[in-house]
């Protein structure tokens, strides 16, 4: 009956619907946070749906909302998806966490992926992040390296834990190399809007940084940089273009082989929920050639590389001293889970006060 | 030298007047459709699943009316201020503060249950929203500040303040030090209307029935008739007795405290908690909906539901068709641009006057 409806309101539309409906073994659907072309967070994550195309090519059907603010329009999004038939709904943005399980609550035979969250409410949710601190322990030793001023401006979006452990990790592996290095942030307060970062970047350089680095979207910063001759950090996807002179190298976040390989595990029915924490060494976080820079500090920067993806070197190793100068980490000691997910301090070195 | 100028008709098409609305919702589509084609798109595939496609499921009209609730709360109270010449385009603020007043209940006394939290966090959040619109208010009652300046700056303030409590003192003890509060306990929650087919909630209900009053209040009441004599004439007004500075005061409040009671039915209704951004915007499309539904609450219902409508199928329309998400803004440009011009042409004709060289600086 509904059929009939639908053929008399708009042909073309669904035949167009259910020709290739029909097709597909399962569908795969991803929900962004910011517009495919950011060149950055979203758009990598992008990237991975058409590697999911290229591995499944028919056997696949894919679709993707971008730009769905989170909150209240999140779960209609996920909720529409569910409905129109996906098998998997990768929901890729902190801000989807509660939206994404309570959708999931009532449609326990699809199967939900959400991006650095913690909460798996029903056995259909899993959740997955990547060590992207990794790559910043790399950066932070290459600034370190290359900074006449001995310090580094840095672009953060919002103060939560994955951005904070960034920081710290930027300045632990900058500290390595020169001990007295300073960080300065400042806050942008956005995940994806090219004129603030753009200004973020401004007043750093004015402020005479000369190293930047991001955790913010957009390339602005990187063109922003270009223009006045420093060097910087590329976030989220490789944007060399964007940077030619000026492009360090750039943490790049690869989800493409965890996507092919979940959607297949929904292709041939043992997909389970999980919660996955990959980095360099399992290849979901990679770092861009190292660019723009002496043949020295590149091979220093490859020898870490090399560390952190054998386990031998893990950037949160004791002793490590808080901002405010109570000790964190005794020699040797390893971070614990809980709290580098829930990190909400300063290492000592930051020039900043952590916004509470 | 030519010149293009609008000269006002001397008497005005009443059916034209009367379906403004319709020829600006007709035009929209067509250009619509022109836009589709050159998209490569079939333009009835894109204008069916744009505009009809979400009506056709159950749980989609849901939806529809959840985010239309916000839309004709807060265009209901502004068809008070722009009727009585006071434009407040504060809305969106008012709307966060009042989300912000309500939710102080669920997230500092989370213990205090029972069936009296609700009641208490509505009116709460109609008097946070109240409260905020008087800032404007006061300041042009008292110093004859721009309205429109004064509260769209405090939009800015308010999201700040939001922003600034859920990452510092009322953010979720057990969140991971995410930017987010506590989610409320059940007793906190604005109900569903009809559980079994989808999540539309209470907020609705009070959205029609208020914009249904207003309107009693603004054609069947010598309220309404201050409103409209202040603000087409305040001097007229004068002469019968009105006060201004009273109007501006009752428009602010009533405005303000409809924005306050349509965001913390967001919160408790569709969101459960409050994070960094609450509204995506509904205070300022609310604007749109005012004039869409040419400032008479009944009409600001249709309006609400068409660009309810115009979100959803913008979503729809990327899944089913794969047009990018900026084409909802275009639409609602769109519409707002074809609704401006209908009026504008209805009420004015277009000239095109000859004029020597040295005349045009006349």
């Amino acid at each position: 009956m509904k059929k009939i409806t639908k053929t008399i309101l708009g042909a073309a539309a669904a035949t167009l619907f259910a020709s290739s409906a029909m097709a597909a073994d399962a569908k795969a659907c991803f929900i962004y946070v910011g517009p495919i072309g950011d060149f950055g967070w979203s758009y990598q994550h992008h990237q991975g749906l058409l590697a999911v195309e290229e591995a499944y090519g028919d056997k696949v059907e894919t679709a993707y909302l971008e730009s769905v603010p989170e909150g209240a329009d999140a779960e209609r999004a996920i909720e529409r998806f569910a409905r129109s038939g996906c098998n998997i709904i990768f929901t890729t943005s902190f801000g989807y966490m509660d939206p994404t399980n309570k959708v999931a609550a009532k449609f326990p035979d699809v199967k939900f992926e959400h991006a650095t969250g913690y909460k798996r409410d029903t056995e259909n949710v899993a959740t997955y992040s990547s060590k992207f601190y990794q790559g910043r322990y790399i950066q932070g030793q290459i600034a370190a390296k290359l900074s006449e001023k001995g310090e580094a401006g840095y672009i953060g979006s919002f103060p939560i834990p994955e951005v904070v452990r960034g920081i710290n990790s930027f300045m632990l592996g900058a500290q390595s190399v020169n001990p007295d290095f300073k960080v300065k942030v400042v806050w942008a307060n956005t995940w994806f809007d090219p004129g603030k970062e753009a200004d973020a970047a401004k007043s750093l350089i004015d402020q005479g940084v000369d190293i930047i680095t991001q955790h913010t979207d957009s390339t602005a910063p990187m063109q922003v940089a270009e223009e006045r001759g420093i060097k910087a950090f590329g976030q989220a996807s490789d944007m060399i273009e964007f940077g030619k002179k000026t492009q360090l190298t750039a943490i790049i976040d690869d989800w493409a082989p965890y996507y092919v390989e979940r959607v297949g595990a929904v292709l041939d029915g043992t997909w389970k929920s999980q919660d996955v924490w990959h980095g360099l060494a399992e290849g979901n976080v990679v770092m861009a050639e190292y660019a723009n820079m002496p043949d020295d500090v590149a091979a220093m920067a490859k020898e870490t590389e090399e560390k952190i993806k054998s386990g031998e070197l893990e950037p949160f190793t004791g002793p490590i001293t808080k901002q405010d100068g109570s000790e964190w980490l005794a020699e040797g000691d390893k971070a614990d889970i809980g709290t580098m997910l829930g990190m909400n301090f300063y290492i000592k070195g930051v020039d900043d006060k952590l916004p509470q | 030298m030519i010149r293009i100028q609008l000269e006002k008709r001397a008497q005005h098409s009443a059916i034209f007047s009367l379906t403004s609305p319709l020829i600006a919702l007709a035009i929209t589509a067509t250009l619509g459709a022109i836009m589709f084609l050159l998209l490569g798109k079939s333009p009835t595939a894109a204008l069916y699943s744009y505009f009809i496609e979400p009506l056709t499921d159950m749980w989609s009209i849901h939806e529809l009316m959840i985010k239309a609730a916000p839309l004709i709360l807060i265009a209901t109270g502004l068809s008070i201020c722009f009727l009585s010449n006071n434009w407040n385009i504060g809305a969106e603020g008012q709307f966060i503060l009042g989300g912000i007043f309500g939710s102080a209940l669920p997230i500092l006394y989370p213990e205090f249950t029972g069936p009296m939290v609700l009641p208490l966090m509505l009116i709460m959040g109609i008097i946070g929203g109240a409260a905020y619109a008087t800032i404007p208010a006061f300041l042009k009652a008292k110093f004859s500040t721009n309205e429109i300046l004064s509260s769209l700056m405090l939009v800015y303030v308010a999201q700040l303040f939001l922003d600034w409590l859920v990452r510092g003192p009322w953010r979720n003890p057990e969140g991971f030090n995410f930017p987010e509060s506590r989610t409320f306990h059940a007793d906190a929650i604005l109900p569903e209307i009809w559980f079994a087919s989808g999540r539309a909630h209470w907020g609705f209900a009070f959205a029609i029935i208020i914009a249904v009053l207003m309107w009693f209040v603004l054609n069947k009441t010598l309220k309404g008739f201050e409103v409209r004599v202040l603000g087409l004439s305040p001097r007229a007004g004068r002469f019968a007795g009105f006060s201004e500075n009273k109007m501006i005061y009752t428009a602010f409040i009533v405005a303000g405290g409809l924005a306050g009671l349509a965001g913390i039915s967001e919160v408790s209704g569709a969101i459960g908690q409050l994070r960094p951004v609450i509204s995506p915007g509904y205070g300022f499309t609310a604007i749109i909906v005012a004039f869409l539904g040419r400032l008479n609450p009944l009409g600001i219902i249709a309006a609400g539901l068409i660009l309810a409508l115009s979100y959803l199928g913008g979503e729809a329309a990327q899944i089913s068709i794969g047009v990018s998400n900026k084409v909802s803004a275009v639409f609602q440009g769109l519409l707002l641009f074809s609704v401006l011009a209908c009026d504008t042409l209805i009420h004015y004709k277009i000239k095109i006057v000859k004029t020597m060289r040295g005349k045009a600086a006349l």
